[in-house]
């Protein structure tokens, strides 16, 4: 087997283990057991879909996705933070 | 970037495929299978840790290590100039924001009940209460 496709095959790889570690994370972000739990659950799961665009991005050699990695970093971002502040009035303060 | 001043110095015009590019696939593989694994590490931490600041250990130090390397796997793949420079930018970015979510949501776990007293060795505030040090959302910001 040449090179390539092998490591055409450990990218594939990689994609099945980040679909299980997104899955992991889901597990979490569905058993809380607080508010904060699940915030830093879908930072993890956003962080995880940008490593999956990336993968993709380098098996395909397809670039047009690489924008979009950008701006779900910044988005992930501000949404974090925005439920952040949200979260205290739930925490009984 | 040092790596895309590599591909245009050694890749004359008809070798898009060479050696060169070979080593370089295999780098950017090898980055990114470490990466994915730290990743992995992440989310098991994130699944069996005890309260919320270990777990948002867990979701800082390797996921954001993990995107690191998972991003400079990317860029040794695709090797053009514009991707290589946005994908610096998404590391950049990472860096910059993880802390500062970290910091909100350890904050708010402090006053809210995610810190498992008896799994600290050291508290340091708990000198200084919180009601003490409202934050920047304190009772007139905030409306309620």
């Amino acid at each position: 087997m040449s090179l390539p496709a092998l490591l055409d095959i450990v990218l594939v790889v990689a994609l099945v283990l980040l679909g299980l570690s997104a899955l992991l994370v889901v597990v979490r972000l569905l058993r809380g057991p607080s508010g904060l739990d699940r915030l830093i659950a879908l930072d993890v799961l956003v962080a995880e879909f940008l490593c999956g665009i990336v993968v993709y991005a380098a098996l395909t050699g397809d670039s047009s996705l690489v924008p979009v990695v950008v701006a779900i970093s910044l988005v992930g971002f501000l949404g974090s933070t925005t439920v952040a502040r949200f979260v205290r009035r739930g925490t009984g303060r | 970037m040092s790596i895309g001043t590599a591909v245009t110095v050694a890749q004359p015009p008809p070798d898009p495929d060479g050696t060169l590019g070979v080593v370089l696939d295999a780098v950017g593989t090898v980055s990114i299978v470490l990466g994915v694994v730290l990743t992995l590490v992440a989310s098991v931490g994130l699944l069996s840790l005890p309260d919320v600041l270990s777990r948002m250990h867990a979701a800082t130090k390797p996921q954001v290590v993990g995107l690191l390397l998972v991003v400079l796997g990317g860029a040794l793949h695709l090797r053009t100039s514009v991707d290589v420079w946005m994908l610096v930018l998404v590391g950049a970015f990472q860096l910059i924001t993880a802390p500062v979510t970290a910091h909100v949501v350890g904050r708010l776990a402090h006053r809210g009940e995610g810190v498992r007293g008896d799994l600290l060795h050291v508290d340091e505030l708990v000198d200084s209460p919180d009601e003490a040090d409202p934050g920047p959302d304190d009772a007139e910001t905030d409306g309620d």
